[in-house]
């Protein structure tokens, strides 16, 4: 794990975490400067897990494109889709059905659900309490069955086309929600006592990896990073999308910024996700889950964005057009990137160990940052 | 601020600036020469605040690039685009805004990375995800690279 080890002129070590290393969850390569075990320096090496994503949509059809962005940050794959889906619909002034709309929140909210969890037991196990993984992954089992039942796959869903989504849902769907919900509301108090309020964690992450709310805007942060902070940066509140002004959710905010504060929103983000899905599996509304579209999409010349929240932030898609089959120029705007970028600012200055239980707190998914 | 408003703040910025509004959101056209008087202008003239750059955007026009800075401002909540033009495309240069917005670091390193747009003044201008002996800008619209690249 630790390839090369070297001295700098002032007699700081210079050591490798990664790319291969359990704490960076995936092909992360970290250099760190270190003065004894205070860090000095961290600087992200990228690029292990890079496809050029952007240049493969390029010669990739409007419907095409959409699911390769399920292999970008994979917890949220159903968020991207989404994300992708708007952008297309923009262009060609899609007028997506109540039904699919509604279907769509859903997902989008059990896969912010799904993705929370991942992070919460990933986060105990960087700290070093292991038992929060298994509880974590057992909640999580339900809806990924969910979802395996709905979509036909379990974590790269690809259920999102343009004008709606790919299928009805599963006679089953609503039942088999309503007993989710049922089961995390009665586990989620158990979360609380099994780690929120463990003291050795809350001093692990109290005052660890604090960053101001000028900082982080300047950093580019978004999502819960940034919500730590007090900022309002919530997509679904900003600039709502497919029927959110509609549901009744809070954005939540803490003031602190430091990993206890992440922490903290993200695990109020799963009660106020429990909350959407609860007001609208029984009321679904009938009709047609998908937009009558023509089987090849042109987008017009010109240019589109889209934005969503995903489970790690503002994910954007800027789509440059020239009325052809592919897009010409397509970015996706990824919010583990920028907020990767604000990892030396929240360390410096911090212990070794400090570092890892703010990576863990940021919930940095490595596909999305590469691309 | 609305975008007629906008408009016509930036026009005294640069006057030069051409705009479009096609979009849901304002886009400005300048050149790159234009970009980091009217960047530190964005960031702090008290009615404009754009404090959070969200996306910076590569583009390969064939015969010149153009860089796209996507901005919103936290406090005013109001969103512009501004589009740099670089007229030299065998060596694109622009300035770089890291020491305005710090988000701009990586942003520019990958543009320079896989568009091989030069930011000037950048602080640690380096290739970011490919490796530092790879020849050529794998966006640009003229790259070819038979072995990597599969053509559908």
């Amino acid at each position: 794990m630790i390839e090369e080890v070297g001295t700098t002129t002032e007699g700081d070590l210079i050591i490798n975490v990664g790319p291969q290393h359990p704490s960076t969850h995936g092909v992360l390569h970290l250099v760190i400067t270190l003065n004894g075990e205070t860090v000095k320096k961290v600087e992200p090496h990228l690029g292990y897990i890079h496809r050029s994503i952007e240049k493969m949509c390029e010669s990739l059809s409007y419907r095409q494109f959409i699911y390769v962005t399920s292999r970008m940050d994979y917890l949220s794959s159903h968020i991207n889709n989404q994300g992708c889906a708007l952008v297309v619909e923009k262009g060609l002034q899609i007028e997506v059905p109540e039904r699919g709309k509604v279907i769509r929140v859903l997902m989008a909210e059990l896969t912010r659900i799904a993705s929370h969890l991942l992070w919460w037991g990933a986060m105990g196990m960087d700290i070093g309490a292991f038992t929060p993984f298994f509880h974590a992954f057992r909640e999580r089992e339900a809806i990924n069955d969910i979802m395996e039942e709905t979509c036909g796959a379990r974590l790269t869903m690809n259920y999102v086309v343009p004008g709606g989504v790919m299928a009805d849902i599963h006679p089953n769907f609503q039942k088999k929600v309503n007993e989710f919900i049922k089961l995390l509301k009665s586990k989620i108090d158990e979360y609380y006592i099994l780690l929120t309020g463990n003291i050795i964690l809350q001093e692990r992450l109290k005052g660890v990896g604090v960053i101001s709310a000028e900082d982080a805007i300047n950093f580019g942060c978004s999502g819960p990073v940034v919500r730590a902070c007090g900022v309002k940066s919530d997509i679904r509140k900003i600039a709502p999308y497919d029927g959110y002004e509609k549901v009744k959710f809070d954005e939540v905010f803490e003031t602190a910024g430091d990993s206890f504060a992440r922490y903290m929103v993200r695990m109020n983000e799963i009660r106020q996700s429990l909350s959407i899905v609860e007001q609208l599996i029984d009321n679904i509304p009938e009709g047609e889950f998908q937009a009558k579209t023509k089987a090849v999409l042109k987008l017009p010349k010109g240019e589109f964005y889209s934005r969503v929240e995903t489970a790690r932030g503002e994910f954007g898609v800027y789509i440059i057009s020239e009325g052809g089959l592919t897009p010409y120029r397509i970015k996706f705007r990824s919010p583990g990137f920028s907020n990767l970028a604000a990892l030396h600012h929240m360390v410096k200055g911090s212990k070794i160990a400090d570092m890892v239980a703010t990576m863990g707190t940021l919930d940095l998914v490595i596909p999305d940052i590469d691309r | 601020m609305t975008k007629e408003e906008l408009k016509t703040k930036l026009t005294e910025l640069v006057p030069t600036a051409t705009f479009d509004e096609a979009g849901e959101w304002l886009n400005v056209l300048i050149d790159a020469k234009d970009w980091l008087p009217m960047a530190k202008a964005l960031r702090n003239y008290f009615d404009l605040q754009f404090d959070y750059l969200f996306n910076v955007t590569a583009v390969d026009w064939k015969t010149y690039l153009s860089v796209v800075y996507h901005l919103r401002s936290t406090k005013l909540e109001h969103v512009v685009v501004v589009k740099a033009k670089i007229a030299d495309r065998n060596n694109p240069e622009i300035e770089t805004v890291s020491n305005i917005w710090r988000t701009a670091e990586l942003h520019e390193r990958e543009a320079f990375d896989l568009m091989g747009v030069k930011f000037l003044h950048h602080p640690d201008l380096r290739r970011l995800f490919l490796t530092d002996d790879w020849v050529g800008y794998p966006l640009r619209k003229d790259y070819e690279d038979p072995l990597n690249m599969i053509k559908l």
